[in-house]
């Protein structure tokens, strides 16, 4: 039975997007969400139950390629696999109540079912073509979304934003598949827990670099790595509140997933010789995104560029190939999810209500004209730029830790100076939301938004939808170890190849 | 030893019956009254079915005839070699033909095009496609491929109101003529030093280490032209575009897919048997004419706004790609190659027929084709849109066009195994540059129209025989995207 879990986690969504595909459209756009609803939220309480079961399947799919249809949970990918599965559901709970715009709610719920499946396919994946595959299943439901959903106050902008997103990721994975064969032409397989078992001892150091290079260039431009980032920040802009979600919340993890269950444990002596440099583009993706943080106008933007100073943590985290800090790096992951998720949501509102997301034109008294949006962003804030107590905290903290005390083959001084400016990039991110709650919260409102008659504040739909990630981002904040513990074990046999050749 | 060779008329049975049935359309067209014409087109599809049908008692076994030597120890030479590199093109062939005939029922009819003229010449053009990919000699190399372009010029002028297909038609008998002239001097090169035309008698007359005569690195050379033309490689390729909007649109989609396997079958069976140890020679030379060609094409595809041109640089740009195995050849490893280049052409053969019946089908009702006649069309034919989607989603190799991702993948492999990492990275980009106009032209479809949305554009009537092309190109699409192995094995 628990081999057939997994398969069923990806059967019931795609399930969904094709019945909505085939169904008559009237009837379908009418229960369109609802179907999504309970799809998702069946799909979530598969996923609870895969986790709890430690599911795992592994049938032969294309012989030929040496593509096995190999799936499995466990400490690292568990808590990916049910934060994707919970904010698909609850993003589908809020188009309930917030329809968006362009309406065609069958389209877009039959898309966002087929980006789940790509998600979740990407982190119960256990071969590396079939990571490849999912990897990429994501990209053309995203382009869709954005394209077709998002904001097109600028003419043609949506549809640039959207493109630029999928050019770029298609780039970096199109890179990654040469990476994937190279490894599977030297190791000879491409199951992810054979090659992580032999710790790349078939591949000559020169062959390890290159193969990293390679993936991590498809794992970098995802995550976004300082300097591939440019297409973040537009395509969050363009889109819509849930691809918002998502696109923050999910998929960037996609590309920091990567790199810890793929890029680290099959490659170590290229993740060794390379990780010095994805340390200082982390560092200063962290200072420039906070820096980019201080000169945006946009809410949406501002919190892209926020985006990307925080998954610089997650690099930081990752390149300093310990355990500290890729534990560190794992939960600063779900931390940013659920936090930027939240972040998203709320803008998101703020932008429906004001048909802009300008600083400038929203001006001040949020907390004045909507006491319950205004608090929950305040709140949303001091969890993203690290308030101890909260999510946000703990993550960033150990990567500091860790780079702190790095592998013992890194150069430690080195990253000591990586510790201190990535520091800084804390204060920054202090800096930046500190003077966002400033112009936007409080203050007094524009007359023009008070006299606007349907300026409503957060209803308690809104704030139902809400209610659990605001409970899990003081749950982990209060509880780390809840989720460390499950990590920890996993992160330690990954990374056992490195301490193999550091000694 | 009788003069009179034993023939296996079951092994030449495909391509016979082909052309005795192009025959007797051609009897038939004359003895039919007009307004009975069109059954010459269902006759042409009888004999592709039986053709077919005799495809399936040949499979197992290789079966050899026409041929000459041997004797003790010695192996004999054939001409006509039926193994499983045979079978899977003729099978693509003779399917890829079927979907040409069906879509041309119609086409044949709505275009008043001479019926019998039509259905002989395809078929005429079909069995030298099924005689090239046994073909093991250079005369039935080089005889085969002429009886697959000869009528093709004729099939590309039949639209004679329309002027553009009279210029189409002596552009492509012009780069043609050429192109073979140039691979005539080099097969006779060839030729001429060794002494041999049998493709195996070739290659163990090359295999001799020292010196190479550098005629016969020119000869090799040059001999690729002629395949070069028929895969639309640069720069063979500028007449793709032209032909392929010029002619009807079922002959664009013969072109692009019967016809182009046919070259690709020569080009692979002539390098890898015939000259497989100059293979450091052509190896190279294909690697930076696929290069070449994938780039040229989608750069090109990338500004059109024209259906069928668009499809007409892509199929150029899909030519690279199958093109990259065959690059990545070294010596000695030259087998390893042509599983790669054979698995894409199939899956290409499927993705490219459905591309194109979609594209007939908007044709007959939007005769323009541009690009713009497609906005909206999931509204009214969403069927029809999903098929198209689906079809320019596994060119680009994404999914949910899992067949096109999984060839993708396949031909990546060749120039990494082989450390052509260079080869790898220009298709990794190309891969990126073909995307934007696949995805541009797909979202198109879901795209609502501009202007008064209130009034709804009548859906198209499709009539059974274009049902059933898409459905079959649709449903093996579909198919190869869950079962790849299907096609991955063969080789």
């Amino acid at each position: 039975m628990t081999d057939l879990l997994l398969p069923l986690l990806l059967a019931l969504p795609a399930a969904g997007a094709l019945g909505l595909l085939v169904a008559p459209p009237r009837r379908a756009e009418r229960v369109a969400v609802r179907a999504g609803l309970a799809v998702t939220t069946a799909t979530f309480l598969v996923a609870v139950w895969a986790v709890a079961a430690d599911a795992a399947t592994d049938v032969e799919w294309v012989p030929t390629l040496g593509l096995r249809f190999h799936l499995g949970v466990d400490g690292v990918s568990s808590p990916l696999l049910l934060m994707t599965c919970g904010l698909t559901a609850l993003c589908m709970a809020y188009l309930l109540r917030v329809r968006p715009e362009a309406g065609r709610l069958r389209a877009l719920v039959g898309l966002l079912l087929l980006l789940e499946v790509g998600m979740v396919g990407t982190f119960v994946a256990l071969d590396l073509l079939l990571f490849f595959v999912f990897f990429e299943v994501v990209l053309v439901p995203m382009w869709f979304v954005i394209a077709q959903w998002g904001d097109d106050s600028v003419p043609g902008g949506r549809r640039r934003a959207a493109n630029v997103f999928i050019l770029y990721t298609l780039l970096g994975s199109v890179v990654m598949l040469v990476g994937i064969l190279l490894v599977g032409l030297h190791a000879g397989t491409f199951d992810l827990v054979e090659l992580a078992d032999r710790q790349g001892a078939d591949m000559s150091r020169g062959i390890q670099v290159l193969a990293f290079l390679a993936l991590g260039l498809g794992f970098a431009v995802k995550t976004p790595m300082w300097p591939l980032h440019t297409w973040l920040p537009d395509a969050h802009t363009a889109a819509p509140t849930v691809g918002s979600v998502l696109l923050a919340g999910v998929l960037l993890k996609m590309g920091t997933y990567g790199f810890v269950r793929v890029a680290l444990p099959i490659v170590p002596e290229g993740a060794e010789a390379v990780a010095p440099y994805l340390g200082a583009l982390a560092v200063v993706g962290i200072v420039y995104g906070s820096l980019a943080c201080l000169a945006q106008t946009d809410l949406k933007r501002l919190i892209a560029f926020s985006s990307v100073s925080h998954m610089g943590f997650v690099l930081l985290g990752i390149s300093t190939l310990t355990p500290v800090g890729v534990n560190g790096a794992l939960y600063a992951n779900i931390a940013h999810g659920l936090i930027t998720g939240l972040l998203f949501f709320l803008v998101g509102a703020i932008k429906d209500r004001h048909h802009t997301a300008s600083i400038e034109i929203l001006g001040g008294g949020l907390y004045e004209r909507m006491p319950r949006l205004g608090g929950l962003l305040a709140f949303a804030a001091v969890a993203s730029l690290g308030l101890p107590g909260l999510a946000g905290f703990w993550g960033e903290m150990l990567v500091l830790l860790g780079a702190f005390d790095p592998a013992s083959g890194l150069n430690r001084p080195y990253y000591l100076v990586l510790m201190v400016l990535a520091g800084t990039g804390v204060v920054l991110t202090t800096t930046y939301f500190a003077s966002v709650l400033r112009r936007v919260a409080q203050g007094t409102s524009f007359q023009a938004w008070r006299d606007a008659v349907l300026m409503r504040d957060a209803s308690r739909f809104e704030l139902l939808v809400w209610a659990p990630i605001v409970a899990l981002v003081v749950v982990l904040g209060l509880w780390p170890g809840w989720l460390l513990d499950a990590s920890d074990p996993v992160v330690q046999a990954l990374l056992s190849a490195q301490r193999v050749i550091v000694n | 030893m009788s003069l009179v060779q034993d023939i296996d008329y079951l092994a030449v049975a495909p391509p016979l019956v082909v052309a005795l049935v192009a025959v007797a359309v051609l009897v038939v067209d004359v003895l039919l009254p007009a307004a009975r014409r069109a059954w010459t087109g269902w006759l042409a599809l009888g004999g592709l079915v039986v053709a077919g049908a005799l495809l399936v008692p040949l499979t197992g076994e290789r079966r050899e005839t026409f041929c000459v030597g041997g004797g003790g120890l010695v192996l004999p030479s054939c001409s006509y070699v039926v193994e499983d590199l045979t079978l899977v093109f003729q099978a693509l062939v003779v399917a890829g033909a079927v979907v040409v005939v069906l879509l041309s029922l119609d086409t044949v009819r709505d275009d008043r095009l001479p019926s019998g003229e039509y259905f002989f010449l395809l078929l005429a053009s079909v069995s030298g496609a099924l005689t090239l990919a046994a073909a093991r000699d250079l005369l039935t190399l080089v005889v085969a491929l002429e009886v697959v372009s000869l009528p093709a010029f004729a099939l590309v002028a039949l639209r004679r109101d329309d002027p553009r297909a009279g210029e189409a038609a002596l552009k492509l008998f012009l780069v043609s003529v050429v192109s073979t002239a140039v691979m005539l001097f080099g097969l006779s090169l060839v030729y001429g030093v060794t002494g041999q035309v049998h493709l195996d008698r070739i290659a163990t007359a090359l295999d001799v280490p020292g010196d190479r005569a550098a005629v016969l690195v020119l000869g090799v050379t040059l001999a690729l032209a002629g395949f070069g033309f028929k895969v639309a490689a640069v720069p063979f390729h500028f007449w793709a575009p032209d032909v392929y909007q010029g002619s009807a649109v079922p002959v664009a989609a013969f072109l692009s897919v019967v016809s182009k396997a046919a070259g690709f079958v020569g080009l692979a069976v002539l390098l890898t048997e015939g000259f497989a140890p100059y293979a450091d020679v052509w190896g190279p030379t294909i690697a930076v004419v696929a290069a070449l060609t994938m780039t040229v094409g989608n750069l090109a595809a990338l500004r059109q706004r024209h259906a069928v041109r668009l499809l007409a640089w892509s199929s150029v740009a899909q030519s690279g790609y199958m093109l990259v195995p065959l690059g990545a050849a070294t010596v000695g490893e030259v087998d390893a190659v042509l599983p790669a280049t054979v698995a894409y052409v199939l899956a290409y053969g499927v993705m490219n027929l459905g591309a194109f019946s979609i594209v007939t089908l908007v044709g007959r009702h939007r005769p323009a084709n541009t690009l713009e006649d497609y906005r909206g069309l999931a509204r009214t034919e969403p069927l029809s849109a999903f098929a198209l989607a689906f079809s320019l989603a596994c060119l680009a190799g994404l999914p949910p066009g899992l067949l096109g991702l999984f060839a993708k993948v396949v031909v990546f492999r060749a120039p990494v195994d082989s450390g052509a990492g260079w080869l790898a990275l220009v298709m990794a980009v190309n891969v990126v540059v073909g995307l934007v106009y696949y995805l541009a032209w797909a979202a198109l479809l879901y795209t609502r129209p501009a202007g008064d949305t209130a009034q709804r554009p009548p859906s198209y009537r499709i009539s059974w025989s274009d049902g059933v092309a898409i459905g079959m190109t649709l449903g093996a699409a579909v198919l190869l995207s869950v079962l790849p192995d299907t096609i991955l094995r063969f080789g």
